[in-house]
C-alpha cells in the first residue's frame, strides 16, 4: 500500500499550526482557573470579567487609538511610496523600495531597541504616540505591498485618459485613481491595524507604562488565576483578527475584479 | 483629395530619444484637416510614440510639432484639442457608460440637462442609445470601444487619435467597425489619426498613409499610391505581397528607361509612372504584385507578354489559389493570385504552364 506522505504532512502541520489557536476557545468556556483537561464545565464568566475589566477597557481604548492611528499613517505613507514605485521610473526606486520593505524582515526586538535609544537620546518623551512611532514602521512594508500591487492592475491609459478628457494631476487622482485604489487601501488600513493591535515587542519597548492590549495580556499570564480571562481576551481577538483580515481580503479581492486585473496572490 | 484643406497638423524634423535609443528620426509631415490620415508600420517603428507626441504624453527632444498653427511644446493633454481612443479603451470601471461618456463634460458651463442630452447623442451617434445605465465593466468589447469613442467624440476635438483602436476585436467585428469608423469619420468631419499595424486596415479605411520603419516615415502616400508604386521594397513587402526580380538598367531617354530583367527580357517602362527608389549600389529590381500576372489556361492568349514557368507551391483559400511559380531563368519562386473561376482546374505541383503578364504592372526600384 501506498502511504500518503504528503497527505500526512499537511495534515500534521496545519495540526501544529492550529492547535493552539483552538485550544484557546476551549479553555475560555472552561469553568476552572486551571489551563488544563479534563473539561470542567461551562461557563462565560472569563468573558464578563473581560468585559468589566477597567484596566483592560483602558489598555483596549489605548490599543485601538494606536492601531487606528498607525493605520491611517502606515496606509498615507504606503499610498505614497506605492504610486511612486509603480507611476515613476528612477534610478534609486531599487534601492528606497528595498529600504522601505526592509522593517519587514528586520528582527523587531532590534528595531524597537534601536528606535528606544533614538528616541530618548533625541528627548523625545515615552508614551502611545512613540509606540505608534514605531508601528508605523513595523506595517508601512505591508501597506506598500499590498498597495503597490493595488497600483499596478490600475491600467495606465486610464490616468491617461483622464488628462486627455480634459482633467489635471489633482483631479485625475480624486476622480480616477482613488476610486479604483480605494479597495487596497481599505485592505492596507484592516491588515495594518490588525497588525498593530496585538504587536508587543515595539508597544513594550517603546511604551511608557500606558497599558495595551499586547502588554496587558503578557503582565497578567504572570497571575495564574487571570489565565482564563487572557484566555477569553485572546478568543475575542482572534476573532476581530480573523473578521478584520478576511474583509481587507474582501476589499482587495472587489479591487482586482474593478479594474479587471488577474489576480496574483494575497494575504488570505 | 485633400489638398485643398488647410493643414492641421505639422511635424518639423521632430526626433525623441529615450536615453540612447532614437525612437523618432526626424519626422517631417503634414496632416490635413478633415483627413482620416494612418500610421502604419510594424511594432517599434515609432507610430504611437508620435500619436503620442501629438496628444501630448510624450515629449519630443528636437523638433517641432504644430497644431492648428500652434506650437504645443510644453502643453499638457488635458489642454490641447485632441482627445483620444486607447488601444485598452481606458474605459473607467467604476462609472457607468453615460457617467464615462461625460467625463470630459465635468468643467463644461452647460446645464446638466443639456449635458445630459449631449451625452445621449454621443451614444446614439455610436450605436449605444440606452446603454448610458449600464456599469461600464460590463460591456463587450464592442462596446467599450464605441464608449471610447464617443467620449472622445462628445468634446468635439480637432484631431481624434486612435491608438491600434480595433486590434482587440475578433475578424468579423473590426470589418464592421472599420466601416462605421469611415462613416462616422465622414458624419463628423474632425481630423483622424490612426494608428495600425494591419496594412489592410490603414489602406480601407485612410485618404493617406504614412509608412513607418524605425522611427522614420519611409513613405507618405495615398493608399493606392502606396500599392503601386512604393518607394522601397521595404514598403513594397509591408504593404501586400511584391515578387522582386533583379534588373539591370540599360539606358535612360525621354522619360522611358530600358532595362534587362531576369526571366523576363527586355523592357521599356514609363520613368514617371513605374521607376522609384532612389539609386543604390545594389543594383536594381523589377517588382510585380501577385495579381497582375496571370496563369494561363488551355487556350488563353496573353493579353501583353508571355513566359513559361513551373509550378513549384499550390496554396488554396478557397476563393483564390496563390501559385508560387518559377519563371524560366530565374532562380527563386514568385507568387501569382488566381481567382478560381468555376470550371477552371487547381494546377498540380511540377505542372508546366505560362505565365501572361504587362510591361505596364511593374514597377522598377532603382
Amino acid at each position: 500500500m501506498k502511504i500518503p506522505v504528503l497527505r500526512i504532512y499537511t495534515v500534521g502541520y496545519l495540526l501544529f499550526l492550529y492547535c493552539p489557536i483552538v485550544i484557546l476557545p476551549i479553555f475560555a468556556f472552561n469553568n476552572s482557573t486551571a489551563v488544563a483537561f479534563p473539561l470542567q464545565g461551562f461557563t462565560t464568566e472569563w468573558f464578563s470579567n473581560v468585559f468589566h475589566d477597567a484596566v483592560l477597557g483602558h489598555a483596549l481604548k489605548n490599543s485601538l487609538l494606536v492601531a487606528a492611528s498607525t493605520a491611517v499613517l502606515a496606509t498615507v505613507l504606503g499610498t505614497l511610496a506605492a504610486r511612486a514605485n509603480t507611476r515613476y521610473q528612477f534610478k534609486a526606486a531599487g534601492p528606497l523600495m528595498a529600504l522601505i520593505m526592509l522593517p519587514m524582515v528586520l528582527p523587531e526586538i532590534i528595531m524597537a531597541m534601536a528606535l528606544l535609544v533614538v528616541l530618548l537620546s533625541v528627548g523625545i518623551p515615552l508614551s502611545l504616540f512613540t509606540i505608534v512611532l514605531g508601528h508605523v514602521l513595523v506595517c508601512t512594508p505591508f501597506a506598500v505591498a499590498i498597495l503597490t500591487s493595488a497600483f499596478q492592475s490600475l491600467d495606465k491609459s486610464l490616468e491617461e485618459a483622464a488628462y486627455d478628457l480634459g482633467e489635471g494631476p489633482v483631479s485625475t487622482f480624486r476622480l480616477i485613481i482613488l476610486p479604483l485604489v480605494m479597495p487596497g487601501i481599505i485592505s492596507a488600513m484592516l491588515i495594518c491595524f490588525t497588525i498593530s493591535l496585538d504587536e508587543f515587542i515595539v508597544a513594550n519597548f517603546l511604551g511608557s507604562g500606558e497599558p495595551l492590549l499586547s502588554t496587558f495580556i503578557y503582565g497578567q499570564l504572570r497571575f495564574p488565576k487571570n489565565v482564563p480571562n487572557i484566555m477569553a481576551l485572546g478568543t475575542l481577538l482572534v476573532g476581530v483578527s480573523i473578521t478584520l483580515l478576511a474583509l481587507a481580503e474582501f476589499f482587495r479581492r472587489r479591487g482586482l475584479a474593478r479594474t479587471g486585473a488577474k489576480d496574483s496572490g494575497g494575504f488570505l | 483629395m485633400t489638398s485643398g484643406k488647410p493643414t492641421m497638423i505639422e511635424f518639423q524634423d521632430v526626433h525623441k530619444y529615450y536615453g540612447d535609443y532614437h525612437a523618432l528620426r526626424g519626422i517631417s509631415a503634414t496632416i490635413k484637416a478633415g483627413e482620416f490620415f494612418s500610421l502604419l508600420g510594424p511594432s517599434g517603428c515609432g507610430k504611437t510614440t508620435l500619436l503620442r507626441t501629438i496628444a501630448g504624453f510624450e515629449g519630443i527632444s528636437s523638433g517641432v510639432v504644430l497644431i492648428d498653427g500652434k506650437d504645443v511644446a510644453g502643453v499638457p493633454p488635458n489642454k490641447r484639442p485632441t482627445n483620444m481612443v486607447f488601444q485598452s479603451y481606458a474605459i473607467f470601471p467604476h462609472l457607468s457608460v453615460a457617467q464615462n461618456v461625460g467625463f470630459g463634460l465635468r468643467k463644461d458651463p452647460r446645464s446638466v440637462a443639456d449635458k445630459a442630452r449631449a451625452v445621449d447623442e454621443a451614444l446614439a451617434m455610436v450605436g449605444l442609445s440606452g446603454y448610458g445605465a449600464r456599469a461600464a465593466h460590463a460591456l463587450s468589447g464592442g462596446q467599450r470601444q464605441r464608449v471610447a469613442l464617443a467620449r472622445a467624440l462628445i468634446l468635439k476635438p480637432k484631431v481624434l487619435l486612435l491608438d491600434e483602436p480595433l486590434s482587440a476585436l475578433d475578424k468579423k467585428l473590426r470589418e464592421n467597425m472599420q466601416v462605421e469608423l469611415i462613416k462616422l469619420q465622414r458624419q463628423v468631419g474632425i481630423t483622424f489619426i490612426l494608428v495600425t499595424h494591419d496594412q489592410e486596415e490603414a489602406l480601407v479605411m485612410s485618404d493617406r498613409i504614412a509608412v513607418m520603419f524605425e522611427g522614420q516615415i519611409a513613405q507618405l502616400d495615398s493608399p493606392e499610391r502606396l500599392y503601386r508604386l512604393p518607394k522601397t521594397r521595404a514598403v513594397a513587402n509591408f504593404i501586400g505581397t511584391m515578387n522582386f526580380l533583379s534588373a539591370q538598367i540599360l539606358s535612360e531617354a525621354g522619360g522611358q528607361v530600358e532595362v534587362e530583367a531576369q526571366g523576363l527580357g527586355r523592357l521599356q517602362l514609363d520613368a514617371e509612372k513605374q521607376v522609384t527608389g532612389t539609386p543604390s549600389t545594389n543594383g536594381a529590381t523589377i517588382g510585380f504584385r501577385p495579381e497582375t500576372a496571370t496563369l494561363l489556361f488551355d487556350g488563353q492568349q496573353a493579353s501583353d507578354r508571355e513566359t513559361m514557368a513551373t509550378v513549384e507551391e499550390v496554396v488554396y483559400y478557397g476563393d483564390m489559389t496563390y501559385y508560387d511559380v518559377l519563371l524560366d531563368g530565374t532562380t527563386a519562386p514568385v507568387r501569382l493570385s488566381m481567382r478560381n473561376v468555376f470550371g477552371r482546374p487547381v494546377l498540380d505541383i511540377g505542372t508546366r504552364t505560362r505565365v501572361g503578364w504587362s510591361p505596364g504592372a511593374l514597377v522598377l526600384f532603382r
